[in-house]
């Protein structure tokens, strides 16, 4: 059998998958470029995407990335130490701590949102409780700071598993030679298992921010349609302005945002290779 | 009086209600080389991570120098070690793994420099200081590790089963420089391992335990050639182990053949285990032996055959430059000097350890 049969038998298996990721990622894709790029009389037009850097969505846009950047900062700085607490356990008990930690993941992140919703609200479980204790209520609805509870508490999980497996990972003897050398904890923590999760970090910040710079729904709930993220802006385009060119023009624009900030991301990793983290 | 370097006094430890080390008693002399042998369970690797700070122990105390460091941390302690899985940091290269401790230690630049490339040099690995851990063949990356130990010129070296990852030859040329190197940098080595050649060759002093026990504690050839008991006997080197009746001073019965021996003190008509190495029998004419039987196997092992010879219900192993007839009747013999007597066991520890064959 020539090279070029095996070659080619080999890919037939490859079929399915790549029949689905034209029909699923790149027609889609093609369709809302060409929405994007487009008018409403279908001539030509780059304004679409121009209009990114209209007052109104630019100011979107920088609010979605502090949210987004806010968020991943949160994120980390509670992983780290929930991680370190969990090694700290034998794995039965590390397992099954884990496990309470993802399971709201399986319920419906919306009726999590919504439930956040009815907990911050002004006369809600929160301030029954903080009114209880005498102090005077708090105004958390409808604010930043209920949208970045909201998206914190719903994306922790996807930064702790991927810190926690690369940190699992770490050999027990590699820390008690540091130990061995005369590190303490900190020095431990900080030249040892902090380069070495590098990898895990990375991948949470990757799903950490971008479903956080692109979301539109728990800012839709908990921030009362006054919270305008760049992700509620363009579902607007879509649904109550039905000017899906201007949506489009807006989508390609983020997407692209998105690229960049992540092309920067994982260029760190490859010049970095953990050593020069620190 | 020798310069005591460590003590360890009465040392218990246990894990999950299961006693690991039990009352153990150890004094290590200044540049000593010192290899606590076992099999593994027997609490040697415990033993060094007592020392290293690693483990507490649940009674007894570690003196370093005479001062009690039972409760220091691993870092607050003057001792460093070599773990048998290597444990080099994969995110830092040769050079800064070696340079982990001195810089903790704000030693200056120029001097970790020096130190580097002296240790480099110690351990035959000039000109690896920029490569990954990961990149390196297990050997090396030891090497690495010892390396990265001796530059903080520890007091005392842990070497826990450092060599059991590595092949045969690979492990013997290791041996021999670890040697070396030991006799370069003139600290104490505490070794663990469980291969008896290995023990052997390298020590000072060889520490035999089993159980949380020490079984015995000497030299190489006193561990070898007189051991204190079935269990030691067993464990260092191949023997004969078989019971004898003790009849007087220096004749002890064996297979109802009383033969002499060099022994004394025992009781009259005292039931002893009698220990005899197998290249110490003799293959004579089957008239000339202390017992006569027939050889049941001949196995080739390079620089000798190991015949096996059925005496009664006991087959005696044999080494022998000569090999010898399957099937044909031959007799044994054996010098004086070379038979070992040793009081019954009189606890589960000092007992041959038995294993399927």
């Amino acid at each position: 059998m020539s090279r070029v049969e095996k070659v080619n038998k080999r890919s037939l298996f490859s079929t399915p998958y790549i029949l689905w990721i034209i029909g699923f990622t790149v027609l889609p894709l093609l369709v809302i470029f060409q929405y994007a790029l487009t008018d409403g009389n279908g001539k030509f037009t780059l304004t679409n995407v121009a209009a990114t850097f209209d007052m109104i969505h630019m100011k979107a846009m920088v609010y979605s990335l502090g949210i987004a950047l806010g968020c991943t900062v949160i994120c980390i700085l509670l992983s780290y130490p929930l991680v370190m607490a969990l090694r700290c356990l034998n794995l039965k008990k590390q397992k099954s701590t884990l496990f309470i930690f993802i399971l709201p993941m399986w319920m419906n992140f919306i009726l999590r949102i919504l439930a956040w919703q009815l907990i911050l609200s002004n006369n809600g479980i929160l301030n029954f409780v903080v009114t209880g204790l005498g102090f005077a209520p708090l105004k958390i609805a409808n604010t930043g700071t209920a949208l970045m509870i909201g998206v914190v508490y719903d994306y922790l999980p996807y930064m702790v598993l991927p810190i926690y497996n690369a940190i699992s990972e770490i050999d027990e003897d590699i820390i008690e030679a540091a130990r061995d050398l005369g590190a303490g904890s900190l020095t431990v923590f900080r030249k040892i298992i902090l380069p070495m999760s590098v990898p895990g970090l990375l991948s949470g910040i990757v799903m950490v921010f971008v479903p956080t710079m692109t979301s539109f729904v728990i800012s839709d709930i908990l921030g009362g349609g006054k919270i305008q993220l760049i992700g509620n802006i363009i579902e607007q385009e879509f649904t109550k302005a039905a000017n899906w060119n201007l949506g489009s023009g807006l989508s390609v624009s983020l997407m692209i945002f998105v690229l960049i900030s992540m092309a920067f991301t994982t260029k760190n990793d490859t010049e970095g290779k953990g050593a020069a983290i620190w | 009086m020798k310069d005591v370097i460590l003590e360890l006094q009465s040392i218990s430890k246990s894990f999950d209600g299961k006693q690991i080390l039990n009352k153990l008693d150890l004094e290590i002399g200044r540049n000593e080389f010192v290899t606590l042998l076992g099999p593994s369970g027997c609490g040697k690797s415990t033993t060094l991570r007592i020392i290293g700070g690693f483990e507490k122990p649940d009674e007894g105390r570690v003196l370093f120098e005479g001062q009690d460091i039972t409760t220091f941390s691993p870092d607050k302690r003057n001792v460093n070690t070599v773990f048998q899985k290597y444990s080099l940091f994969p995110n830092m290269n040769v050079e800064e793994n070696i340079a982990f401790g001195l810089n903790l230690k704000k030693k200056s630049q120029q001097y970790i420099k020096d130190k580097i490339r002296y240790a480099l040099k110690l351990v035959n690995m000039d000109g690896y200081g920029q490569r990954k851990p990961m990149s390196l063949s297990g050997g090396q990356q030891q090497r690495v590790a010892i390396a990265r130990a001796i530059v903080n010129e520890p007091k005392l070296l842990l070497l826990d089963e450092p060599l059991g990852a590595l092949d045969l030859k690979l492990r013997h040329e290791m041996q021999r420089e670890l040697i070396k190197i030991k006799k370069e940098v003139g600290i104490t080595f505490v070794y663990v391992t469980h291969d008896q050649e290995e023990a052997l060759t390298m020590s000072d002093r060889i520490v035999v335990m089993n159980k949380g026990i020490i079984q015995q504690m000497g030299t190489s050839k006193s561990i070898y050639d007189e051991p204190q008991n079935a269990f030691v006997a067993d464990f260092i080197g191949d023997s004969n182990i078989i019971d004898g009746i003790m009849k007087q001073d220096r004749l002890v019965q064996i297979q109802n053949v009383l033969i002499p021996c060099v022994d004394e003190g025992f009781g009259k008509n005292e039931w002893v285990d009698v220990v005899i190495r197998p290249e110490d029998l003799v293959i004579v004419n089957e008239e000339d032996g202390y017992w006569k039987g027939m050889v049941v196997s001949v196995i080739f092992k390079g620089a000798y055959y190991e015949i096996k010879v059925r005496v009664g219900n006991y087959e005696w192993k044999i080494q022998s430059v000569n090999s010898a007839q399957p099937g044909s009747m031959v007799g044994l013999t054996i010098l004086p000097d070379n038979i070992q007597i040793m009081h019954k066991p009189h606890s589960e520890d000092a007992e041959v350890v038995k294993e399927d064959e």
